[in-house]
């Protein structure tokens, strides 16, 4: 065969493409890109809910199996703070949801202004979970680390819990599945707090690059997929919140 | 073997590589180590994952000739088990999980479907560094000690019971999990949003239907290992008792989650491969695929039914009678999408102009050998041959038959195949098929006794075995020698083709993908413009158009 190659057709060969400064060579045109980068992040989500749905399934299972265990241990958490904090990750779903909008509109000073204040409620929120991870700390209901089960043999000696809800002792078979109990508590939360971490950093970032304009020249594929992230690392939390908290509050 | 070959090169005397490809376009280590180019990432990874593929071979060697006399004689038991545990570690994560998708995949995929490069090229480079960064915590793992798990790092021994690097292990295969979950994303979103003007699904070649399949198991099911691998590394250190019975901890619950991605797993390996057969079948028998819907459904029924099937693995470990039969039927029903694309195939090469290039001969070893390991795949989830089977050869046997009788065998047919695509040069012919005859006949050497020794009974993970087996071992031993040079030989006269091989031209077999409608290697955004799909795939007619055109235009 000589040189001369099986010719491809051409897609529009003359058609010169206008392409934006922030279009990548590989897309063809920039509705594509943001297309496929909005799609990448939707399946990275996918992954994000198969990796919590181990967890999920985990806590389910020990939950029908150690139920009174589960239900005691639940009464240790605090509803106050749990419920202050549902309240600060949706309100920082709502910022960003505006901080999207706002660059979508190009709207520069909003939005940086709203990233600011998503980036603050983020951090409310971990220093809320500090206060709470530091109660059970003082309780020794970190599990592996001189756990207790004082509190479920014996409620009495937790006078502010058993005001409360009057918990009948466990027997102690019972009383130590409460570790399988907090271990996924913590693995849980920690998970999730840990996503929040991520994503208060990629905030961090975002607040420098949207004051440089870079998210508001029509360009929003980034905040878009944050946004989504942010909505996602939410939504892990209002599944959490009433399942550890919540669900054994009246038994 | 008949003379007959489609193979049609350029004069040798005028051809060159052309002087514009994206080899050359940019020179020096950083230009590679940077790269957004999905062709230079492939070849990246096919490096790399080589290098992973001849450790993992040497352990395997170790085990075989340990395995030749019935005393633990070349090392202590123990030692035994970190070899043959760090053998299944990265001959699994670090060779079969990446090789088809990451390497030929990789390279291919965009271009079959007529795009500049995969949707995500950072993401693409990303995770070629998430692969290294574990294989070198892995191989640091196991210089420091190894592991003596097992490649499923069963509970409670992995958590409770062993002093070895499990936390190293874990972590990298957390790491080395990552890297394919990006990869099988990467491969969704271009199949869905970057295919060419005329691509439709239906024209899509069966590689890439394969390959969308696997990277639906990569996304779905690996995070689910990723959990499982931190909650195990979370037990060792913490201690807190979520797999260990002693606290009221279920170890079965581990064995779901571990094979919820595990099972599937094996789909990610093998489904990649079955793409490549589907390639070689219809280039070198001239006909378009028998079925082609039937067998691009079947590639994504097999990942459907993959993630119903994992309890298999778990019939002798005390799951409920009335689980074992449902999991037993959705394991035999695997079998039906399996024996499709077998079946069409065959239908594929019926009437068909065959002729034999090393690819083919992979092929048909592929064909042999999957079928006697799928068929042996159906015993085994049968529950009640499973309980005597399971945690013997045989069983050992059976997933050597698919996994390196099929897919390392699909594995060398595609780099075969695409080798002069990849570096504008043939590899040497002949040698190549003596090669591929040598692996052939190695491996069942190997690996045929290996039923015979389960049926026995005899039990495997063991360096010591009763005296009465001796033959039989020999036997697989002996074989695995020759499959060794089997091995080596290509990637001696692969090295050799890089400076000395014939100029392959654009495309050497007559094939009609797009890939081979491009010069060869291909330049850096692979098409000049981007193409427009008129015809089906595997349209041997519209090739031949093609050339006509070009006779009478030129």
């Amino acid at each position: 065969m000589s040189d001369s190659q099986v010719v491809v057709h051409g897609a529009a060969e003359g058609a010169h493409h206008e392409h934006l400064p922030y279009q990548r060579h590989h897309f063809e045109t920039y509705a594509q890109q943001s297309d496929a980068t909005n799609f990448a992040m939707w399946l990275f989500l996918l992954t994000e809910v198969m990796f919590f749905g181990g967890l999920f399934t985990a806590y389910l299972i020990y939950r029908n199996w150690y139920y009174p265990a589960f239900v005691q241990a639940s009464h240790q958490l605090n509803i106050f703070w749990g419920t202050a904090n549902t309240a600060v990750l949706i309100s920082s779903s709502f910022t960003m949801a505006m901080a999207v909008w706002s660059a979508e509109v190009k709207k520069k000073s909003s939005l940086v202004l709203y990233l600011v204040i998503t980036f603050i409620l983020g951090l409310v929120f971990l220093g809320i979970k500090t206060i709470e991870y530091s109660e059970k700390i003082e309780k020794h209901h970190v599990p592996g680390f001189h756990y207790s089960l004082q509190s479920f043999v014996n409620p009495q000696s937790d006078p502010e819990v058993y005001k409360e809800y009057k918990d009948k002792p466990l027997p102690y078979d019972m009383a130590r599945h409460t570790e399988i109990y907090f271990f996924l508590y913590f693995a849980m939360t920690g998970m999730h707090a840990l996503h929040m971490i991520i994503g208060i950093a990629i905030l961090g970032v975002m607040i420098f690059r949207a004051r440089a304009g870079a998210y508001t020249t029509g360009h929003v594929t980034f905040v878009e997929n944050f946004g989504l992230y942010w909505h996602f690392v939410d939504i892990i939390w209002i599944y959490l919140f009433p399942l550890l908290y919540l669900i054994s509050r009246h038994q | 073997m008949s003379a007959a070959t489609i193979v049609s090169l350029p004069d040798q005397s005028t051809a060159r590589i052309p002087r514009m490809n994206f080899m050359s376009k940019e020179k020096g280590l950083l230009s590679w180590l940077l790269t957004g180019d999905h062709k230079r990432i492939a070849m990246l990874y096919l490096v790399s994952i080589t290098f992973f593929f001849f450790i993992g071979g040497a352990l395997a060697g170790l085990i075989r000739l340990e395995l030749l006399t019935p005393q633990s004689d070349l090392m202590a038991t123990d030692t035994y088990n970190k070899v043959f545990s760090m053998h299944g570690i990265i001959m699994i994560f670090f060779f079969l999980v990446p090789s088809v998708p990451a390497t030929i995949g990789n390279f291919l995929m965009p271009i079959m479907i007529g795009a500049k490069d995969l949707a995500l090229p950072k993401i693409n480079l990303l995770s070629w560094y998430l692969y290294m960064a574990a294989g070198i915590l892995g191989l640091y793992a196991m210089a420091t000690g190894g592991v003596d798990t097992g490649w499923t790092f069963t509970t409670p021994l992995s958590t409770h019971y062993l002093n070895t690097n499990v936390i190293t292990t874990g972590l990298a295969i957390f790491i080395a999990g990552f890297s394919s979950i990006f990869t099988g994303l990467n491969f969704i979103v271009t199949i869905h949003k970057m295919r060419c003007p005329g691509m439709t699904w239906f024209r899509l070649p069966l590689f890439v239907w394969s390959n969308y399949a696997a990277s639906i198991l990569m996304v779905l099911g690996t995070p689910v290992l990723a959990i499982t691998l931190v909650l195990v590394v979370l037990e060792r250190t913490a201690g807190i008792g979520v797999f260990d019975p002693a606290k009221g901890g279920d170890p079965l619950l581990f064995q779901h989650l571990f094979w919820f991605y595990s099972h599937p797993a094996v789909y990610i390996m093998i489904l990649p491969g079955m793409g490549v057969i589907s390639e070689t079948v219809s280039t070198f028998s001239r006909k378009r695929v028998f079925g082609y819907t039937a067998v691009a459904f079947s590639s994504v029924a097999i990942a459907v039914f993959g993630f119903f099937v994992w309890a298999h693995h778990m019939f002798i470990m005390g799951i409920s009678n009335y689980s074992m039969l449902v999991f037993s039927l959705l394991t035999m029903l695997v079998a039906v999408p399996s024996a499709i694309k077998i079946f069409n195939w065959a239908f594929t090469l019926y009437k068909g102009s065959i002729t034999f290039e090393t690819p083919m001969l992979y092929s048909f070893g592929f064909m042999g050998l999957f079928t006697i390991g799928g068929l042996t795949g159906v015993f085994l989830a049968s529950s009640g041959t499973d309980i005597h089977l399971t945690e013997t050869y045989f069983i050992v046997a059976h997933f050597h038959f698919v996994m390196v009788g099929g897919m390392l065998m699909a594995f060398l047919a595609g780099v075969h195949f695409w080798w002069p695509k990849m570096t504008g040069r043939m590899y040497p012919e002949k040698i190549s098929q003596l090669a591929a005859l040598v692996t052939f006949i190695g491996f069942n050497f190997t690996f045929f006794p290996q039923f015979i020794l389960g049926t026995l009974g005899m039990p495997r993970r063991y360096a010591t075995y009763p005296p009465e087996f001796q033959v039989l071992n020999v036997f697989s031993t002996a074989g695995a020698t020759i499959l060794g040079v089997g091995y080596l030989l290509p990637i001696l006269y692969l090295t050799w083709s890089l400076k000395y091989g014939e100029i392959a031209g654009d495309n050497p077999w007559q094939a009609t993908g797009l890939e081979w409608q491009i010069q060869s290697p291909p330049l850096t955004e692979n098409f000049p413009a981007i193409p427009i799909m008129d015809h089906e795939a595997y349209d041997y007619e519209w090739l031949e158009g093609q050339k006509e055109k070009v006779a009478s235009v030129g």
